[in-house]
């Protein structure tokens, strides 16, 4: 895509200036370079403009003055999405929501909090921690993230085996509609009359409705939590134990797996005392009362002995629990600093396929001459290989990509999702031809235009084209590298 | 393609043809509920069984006809259940059903692991529409964002978007424990009370009030549940006392629920005020689901909800035809007709059971 090509729209511009307050509007190529991407950085484009509205009103004016002039829209939060989500349209605007940046009430007694979705993920839990309460979900970008982000990706974080996803948190969503029409979607109450349309605008990437209101559910900080870190001789080993954990009846608040690889990337720079012999290292966190911590603790550690554990440690005190988890929650700084760029691909695997999964990965470093450590969610299955490359060599940065491509379709394979929780964006779009059949996309298409008819709002992510599974398909067939092709894709 | 797949295909085809209205029914022991059903009936009973469960990886799929009753013993074998404790208002109640139903029991509003609706818990599912289309969403993994999450709107749909063929449900090991509290309070008091331990790190997996006791069930680990009982006080409930109590509870058995008067469910924001209606409510999931015997008209019922924050629908009995629900917002009827036309453009599948004109 040549970056440079933006299509200008003057009259949309002076009719937005006027809508819009002194300076929230950004037009000037150094101005609106800074939005050319998002966290996946190997694809970019400047938008026509960038808006930053302050109040509702702006943004239903926004939207209405663009579905007017036929413009797309492309919401935005900070930026951190890994799949290009929040990519912007050569021909338009980009909607940043930062502006939107104020909680609005923390209702204790209610145990929800209500925020504009410029709020950083962490900021609600430090709004919320005075009552003794936080909102779980964490990603790891949660000091940057906004919770408008973590709606339209309906994002998790390590805590999320036990808490649930953005999904399970949000009680209620208000937005505007490509039409500039406010709607709301959940309520106060746990449900709402009609179709349950909360679900589908959680996760819906920006594509169904711009959030410029949301009501999230918090919870009771545990008093306690301990985290064992567990060793494996192999990682055949370190997936079975987590399948026995399960399997045991117990649901642990975090379940991460790092390999050798991962280890040896974070350990200079996190010194959280990995054991960097093992070919794989668990972090297996209970939380709650102390009581049932002590009892489940113990429980957990018989398992993991059963399943194999060479070497089993039990975080002593709140300081060592974090240097525990320090190392995973900065994988990916970690990885920015080992290459000159990574790659990280989020499919999600039935549990009891890990082994499989690493051991292919494994053959595909040989294949494509690029390393990847593994980080991820075990306990649900949720891979981040992070491939290590070269950003400034177009042959390395081919064979990320098509190594990351790869991981995904062994994914689906595996009777898994190319995504568990970073969205398809434009990231997995060819992807989404392998794990859907085309009737399936085309209801996809479907409930799109049902909340955008005319295709303004963030066009082009997520659902690919009939036309592009079609080339996607003609191109793997004639690569030779699609595992039975006459079988249906699910 | 199986041969009730087949079968209903070509039933679809013909009633869009001809213009006539197919109405989706497992064990009909939900017929009561929604607004009124029309069409000519569809049995899901013959597409029935459990497609896969694999304990460990807290998954199973099973064919919508498949007895309810069924799927749970089968959980309990292998010491899980369906986190979302559906009633099942009859013995022949199916999966299909509960799904659209989207009815949740005691368990809905507990603490920790288990937010408790059916959407919470649905993985993915397959479905019939109204333009003949198999169409499969989500998966049978944990954590899935790929495309739209068609799966999970599809709980407590009412078959608005067409026949559930199959589903696969995240489920839970059942508690290692389980206690029951009871106490003496007036509404007032036991709302404050609910809401306030709710904000505890209480092990809370159901809660119940009704004419002046409160009924608190903790489910978890035992030492967790022994500190909590220890921490709450009240009266400890017979285990087996308890368990029928629940049952009943879950079931509208309890002689709350057999009065003549129409049946009215509120669902509020678990802080709201008593209603304040004659009769007295009968209060679930700690203040967020109210039930209320009354005979007032519809549109009083539904201002008094609104105010408190909240929505009614008419559970059981009374002016069905007049619609059960609380309208929509005229943006959300929007939505919804345009979702009907993508769906079920023809109106086959359960016109207006859902919306009143779709
Ligand atoms: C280092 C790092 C670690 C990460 N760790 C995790 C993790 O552990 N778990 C996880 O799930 N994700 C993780 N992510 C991914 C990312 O942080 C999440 O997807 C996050 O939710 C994106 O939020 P954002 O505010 O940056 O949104 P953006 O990137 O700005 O936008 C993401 C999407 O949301 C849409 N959007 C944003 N705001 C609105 C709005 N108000 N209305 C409508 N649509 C809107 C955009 O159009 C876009 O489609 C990580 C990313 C990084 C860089």
């Amino acid at each position: 895509m040549d970056q440079s090509v933006v299509i200008e729209h003057p009259e949309l511009l002076a009719a937005l200036r006027r809508v819009l307050p002194a300076g929230a509007l950004l037009t000037m190529a150094e101005d609106t370079q800074p939005y050319e991407c998002d966290g996946l950085t190997l694809i970019r484009q400047r938008p026509m403009a960038v808006a930053l509205p302050v109040t509702e009103g702006q943004v239903a004016e926004v939207l209405h003055l663009c579905r007017a002039f036929g413009v797309p829209v492309v919401p935005r939060g900070a930026g951190t999405g890994l799949a290009g989500s929040a990519l912007p349209h050569a021909g338009g605007v980009l909607l940043s929501l930062a502006r939107f940046n104020r909680i609005l009430a923390v209702d204790g007694p209610a145990r929800t909090a209500t925020v504009q979705p410029g709020v950083r993920n962490l900021a609600i839990s430090e709004a919320a921690a005075p009552l003794g309460m936080y909102y779980a979900p964490d990603p790891s970008s949660q000091i940057a993230c906004t919770i408008g982000g973590n709606v339209a990706e309906n994002s998790g974080g390590v805590h999320c085996l036990k808490y649930g996803l953005t999904l399970h948190n949000v009680l209620r969503v208000r937005g505007y509609t490509m039409a500039g029409e406010a709607v709301e979607f959940g309520g106060l109450a746990l449900d709402a009359p009609g179709l349950d349309l909360l679900p589908l605008v959680i996760g819906s990437e920006g594509m169904l409705a711009v959030t410029t209101e949301v009501t999230v559910r918090l919870v009771p900080k545990p008093q306690l939590a301990r985290c064992i870190m567990a060793s494996f001789a192999d990682v055949a080993d370190a997936g079975d134990a987590v399948a026995a954990l399960i399997g045991a009846g117990i649901i642990p608040a975090g379940l991460e797996m790092m390999d050798q690889a991962a280890t040896r990337l974070v350990e200079p720079f996190a010194n959280a005392g990995y054991d960097l012999d093992a070919a794989a290292v668990l972090l297996c966190e209970s939380d709650g009362t102390p009581e049932e911590v002590d009892d489940e603790i113990l429980r957990m550690t018989d398992v993991l002995r059963g399943a194999r554990a060479t070497r089993i440690q039990v975080s002593r005190d709140e300081a060592e629990r974090l240097l525990f988890w320090a190392g995973r929650k900065n994988a990916f700084p970690a990885a920015g600093r080992a290459a000159p760029a990574y790659y990280c691909t989020d499919g999600t695997i039935p549990r009891k396929h890990i082994g499989t999964m690493l051991r292919s990965i494994q053959d595909m470093e040989r294949r494509y001459g690029l390393a990847c450590p593994n980080v991820f969610h075990a306990g649900d299955g949720n891979l981040h290989p992070l491939v290590l490359f070269d950003d400034a060599d177009p042959d390395s940065v081919a064979r990320a990509e098509a190594f990351g491509a790869e991981i995904l379709e062994e994914s689906v394979r595996l009777g898994g999702t190319v995504t568990g929780e970073h969205g398809v964006g434009m990231e997995k779009l060819n992807q989404m031809c392998s794990q859907f059949d085309e009737p399936s996309l085309a209801a996809f298409r479907g409930v799109k235009r049902a909340f955008d008819p005319d295709g303004l709002l963030n066009p082009g992510k997520v659902v690919p084209t009939l036309h592009r599974c079609a080339e996607y398909g003609r191109m793997r067939v004639k690569a030779g590298n699609l595992p039975f092709p006459e079988l249906p894709r699910f | 393609m199986d041969v009730f797949v087949a079968q209903c295909i070509d039933r679809v085809r013909e009633a869009a043809a001809r213009g006539s209205a197919l109405r989706i029914r497992g064990g009909g022991t939900k017929d009561f509920y929604g607004n009124l059903p029309v069409g000519e009936r569809l049995d899901t009973r013959p597409y029935a069984g459990i497609v896969s469960y694999d304990p460990s990886e807290l998954v199973v799929t099973v064919r919508a006809g498949t007895p309810l009753a069924e799927l749970e013993s089968l959980l309990a074998s292998q010491g899980q259940m369906l986190a979302f404790e559906p009633p099942h208002f009859g013995a022949g109640a199916t999966v299909g059903g509960c799904v659209a139903a989207g009815l949740a029991g005691p368990r809905r509003a507990s603490s920790g692991t288990t937010h408790g609706s059916v959407r919470d818990f649905l993985l993915g599912a397959s479905l019939l529409d109204g333009r003949a289309r198999v169409l499969r969403f989500g998966g049978t993994v944990m954590k899935n964002v790929a495309g739209y999450d068609v799966t999970r709107a599809l709980a407590a749909s009412m078959g608005f978007l067409g026949l559930i063929l199959e589903v696969s449900l995240k489920v839970l090991p059942r508690p290692r424990a389980e206690r029951t509290l009871r106490f003496e309070f007036d509404e007032f008091a036991a709302l404050a009370r609910l809401n306030a331990w709710a904000g505890e790190p209480l092990p809370l997996s159901a809660s119940c009030w009704e004419a002046g006791v409160l009924h608190l069930r903790l489910a978890g680990a035992m030492p967790a549940v022994d500190a909590a009982a220890r921490r709450l006080g009240g009266e400890a409930a017979d285990a087996q006392a308890a368990e029928g109590f629940w049952r009943a509870m879950r079931e509208q058995e309890s002689a709350f629920f057999s009065g003549g008067a129409p049946l009215w469910r509120f669902a509020l924001p678990s802080t709201a005020q008593p209603l304040g209606l004659e009769g007295g409510s009968c209060i679930e999931w700690g203040g967020a689901q109210r039930w209320q015997r009354t005979d007032l008209a519809a549109d009083v019922l539904r201002t008094r909800a609104a105010s408190l924050g909240g929505h009614a629908t008419l559970f059981r009995g009374g002016a069905r035809e007049s619609g059960v629900f609380t309208p929509l917002s005229p943006a959300l009827l929007a939505i919804h007709h345009r979702l009907k036309d993508e769906f079920d453009p023809a109106r086959v599948f359960n016109p207006g059971r859902l919306v009143p004109g779709l």
